[in-house]
This record gives structure tokens, sequence and C-alpha cells, in this order.
């Protein structure tokens, strides 16, 4: 029994080893995608949710508010062409975030949400944005870090 | 709103090639496509109505005084030839880009004029989004104005407009996007603070509120490009007319509106 229990907790381990690829690329810190998540932080810290929240209402570096809406009051004008984010840090573990965040593409080939931190598959960048992605390891871990303490469900204070 | 996936502009490009053909149904059909007129304000949408308020007007007039100017005392004006264009051009801009025998390329309504004083008025071409480009052009689609686009049924068209669809639906910048995915996929919803249009050119060239000015197709394109962060084709570049090409298509049987304002 005590081996039977052992093994159960080996069989998950295996499965997660056998599905972790990793990716190493130009321009960008190489990480290991586990399952449909990154589980290690790309810095190797945590980031800073101060300014993660920055990142996520400036239109202009995350872009965020383009198509998510979320519980930032004080924003006008918040786009409706993806998942509202109220709630998404019970929604989605920190290192689920951080593959959605970094390519969603591993998840999901056709999904809108570009890929915040991936150089591949890229046609006719423009020359100003060409050779760096569109947030830095750091801003990612700050902007997983910010969306991991969004725990309110939407329409709740 | 039908979804496509979303292919690498070479991919879609080499697909096209591969089945010479523009593959799938259209993805906005004939009844429900809606110009962007209908998602605008009010006030807007009476600015463009009221000629008196539109200033696409003033370009137009400017149009129909450069329509009659020769460019030099030993030519002829454009109403040497084609006399009076509330006639001469009337549905002209609805069948535009038309094949151009001599280059044997489709050539747009811009193009066309500088065509044209280039080889019947011994003019330099205007530059593109020039005051008199703008105006000239904007003059000649005016008199299509209320005309169902009318895309011609013309074979030679046809690789062009497949072009112009798999650059639409091509995933490009560095946020990847493609047209495709706001005008075909998510028009209607909002994009920050913009509801997000079907991109139907009909009021080309028009008056746009961001722009404090008049600007053709070719510049719309290359906002959304930039929006992308894609590098935007240069002017002219064959690409815009193979777009505008499957553009018109893509857009009849919606009245062209020129000139059209809009925010």
């Amino acid at each position: 029994m005590r081996r039977g229990r052992r093994a159960a907790r080996f069989v998950p381990a295996v499965l997660a080893l056998a599905l972790a690829t990793a990716r190493a690329e130009e321009g960008v810190v190489s990480f290991t995608i586990v399952g449909d998540a990154i589980p290690a932080s790309l810095t190797g810290a945590s980031g800073d949710p101060n300014r993660g929240r920055a990142i996520v209402t400036d239109r202009t570096r995350g872009l965020c508010l383009l198509c998510h809406g979320g519980p930032f009051p004080e924003e006008r004008f918040q786009g409706n062409l993806a998942p509202d984010l109220a709630g998404i840090g019970t929604r989605r573990s920190p290192a689920q975030l951080r593959l959605r965040l970094v390519d969603g593409r591993a998840l999901n080939p056709d999904t809108i949400m570009p890929s915040y931190y991936s150089l591949t598959g890229l046609t006719r960048v423009g020359r100003v944005w060409q050779g760096r992605p569109i947030l830095s390891a750091a801003e990612i871990e700050d902007v997983v870090a910010f969306l991991a303490t969004l725990r309110e469900p939407e329409g709740r204070p | 709103m039908p979804r496509h996936p979303g292919l690498p502009l070479p991919v879609a490009l080499a697909a096209l090639l591969l089945t010479g053909a523009v593959a799938g149904a259209e993805p906005i059909a004939p009844a429900d496509r809606r110009s962007g007129f209908d998602q605008m304000s009010a006030e807007i949408q009476t600015m463009q109505r009221d000629d008196d308020a539109n200033p696409g007007m003033l370009a137009v007039v400017d149009g129909a005084e450069l329509w009659t100017k020769p460019p030099s005392s030993s030519r002829p004006a454009c109403a040497g030839c084609h006399g009076e264009a509330s006639s001469s051009m009337r549905g002209v801009a609805a069948r535009y880009p038309a094949w151009d025998a001599r280059t044997a390329r489709p050539i747009d309504l811009q193009g066309r004029i500088n065509a044209c004083r280039r080889t019947h008025q011994g003019a330099d071409p205007l530059a593109y989004e020039s005051p008199d480009l703008l105006a000239l052009t904007a003059f000649v689609a005016t008199q299509s104005r209320g005309q169902r686009i009318a895309p011609p049924e013309d074979a030679r068209l046809a690789p062009a407009r497949a072009e112009g669809r798999a650059l639409f639906e091509a995933r490009m910048g560095q946020l990847g996007l493609s047209c495709a995915i706001c005008h075909d996929e998510n028009w209607g919803r909002r994009l920050g603070a913009a509801a997000i249009p079907q991109g139907q050119p009909t009021g080309y060239p028009l008056y746009r509120l961001e722009w404090q000015g008049m600007g053709s197709l070719q510049r719309r394109l290359r906002n959304c490009l930039t929006g992308m962060r894609a590098e935007p084709f240069g002017y002219g570049a064959p690409e815009y007319v193979a777009l505008e090409a499957y553009l018109a298509t893509r857009a009849a049987p919606l009245p062209v509106e020129t000139p059209a304002v809009r925010p």
C-alpha cells in the first residue's frame, strides 16, 4: 500500500516531465513549459504587482485594456474582445498566467492574444519593434504578480 | 461572426499559390455588410450628410477646379477629354480598382488619375496624400456618391483580389494581428474606446477627425499596420492595390459615400 501511494505520486511527476518542453529563443531568456504553464519565474524572482498594474493599464505598454475589461474603475473605454480580467487570479495560477502572457499560441494557435514574450512566428515586424518582445521578462513577472492579485469576481467591490 | 485561423503571411501566400484560388466563403455575407457610418455618433453622421458641414467637400471643390485646369498650356485639362465629370465620371469609383491594360496590373483610382496625368497631360504624377491628388480623387469619386460598389467581373483582377484577401487575413507585426481578426471576426465590439467597424472602404478619400484632414485608403491601411506594429508597405505598393481590390469585392453592394467623414 505504501508502495502504491508512492507510485501514484510518481505518475503525475512522470507525466509532467513528459510534457515539459524547454524553449530557447534568441533575444529572450529560455524557459520550460510544463503542461499548460511555465512554473518558474522568467527572472528567478517574483514580480512587483504595483508595477504590473501600471503595465496592464498602460495602453501603449501592456495594451491589455484595448481588448480586456477589468476591475479598473478609473479606466474609461475598456475593450471587450477578450475575457474580463476580474477574478483571473482565482481562475489561473501564476504559472498558467505566465504561459498565456509569454506565448498563448502554445495552447491555442488561433488565439488573438499577442505573444508578449516571443520573437518567433512573426511577420513584417515594424522596424522599431524588431528583435525585442512586447514586454521584458521582468515586466512579464510584474504582470503575472499583479494578475494573481485579481481574486474578486466581476461585479463585487 | 465567423472565425478564421490566422496564418502567417508566408504560409497564407504559399497556400494561395498552391490552390490558385481564394479559399473559404465570404467572411461577411453581402446582406450583413455595414458602412462604418452606421456606428458613428449622430453628430458626425450629420456632418457627413450636410454638404455645408462636411469638411471633405472643401477637397471636392478644390478637385472640381483642378478638373478644369490644364496642367500646362499645351495639354488638355481633365475636362478637355472627359467633359462634365457628373456624367463621364458617374459610377467610375464604384468600379475601382480596375485592370490597367497599359501596365497589365490592377490600378486604383488615384493611380489612374496619375497615369492619366503622365500619358495624356505630360505632367508629373501628384504625390500620394498631396492635397491635389486627394482633391481630384475625391472629386471623381463623389460623382459615384450613392451608387453601389460594383467591382468589375474581370478575371484578370482575380489574382490581386486573392492576394489582397491573403494579406487581409495574414497575421503581421509584433502583435501578430491581422486585419480580419478585428474587421471580420470582431466588428461591433470595442477595441479600447473605438467601436470596431467592418472596415468597408465606402467613402475614400475621406475626412477623418483624428487626422484633421483628408486621407486615402492607403493612409488608413498604413495606420492599421502601424497599430499592429507591422512595417507598413510604401505608398503606391502593389500590396495596397491588392488589398483595395479585395476590399471592393468585400464591400459590394454598399453605396459609395465619398467624401465620408469618420472619427
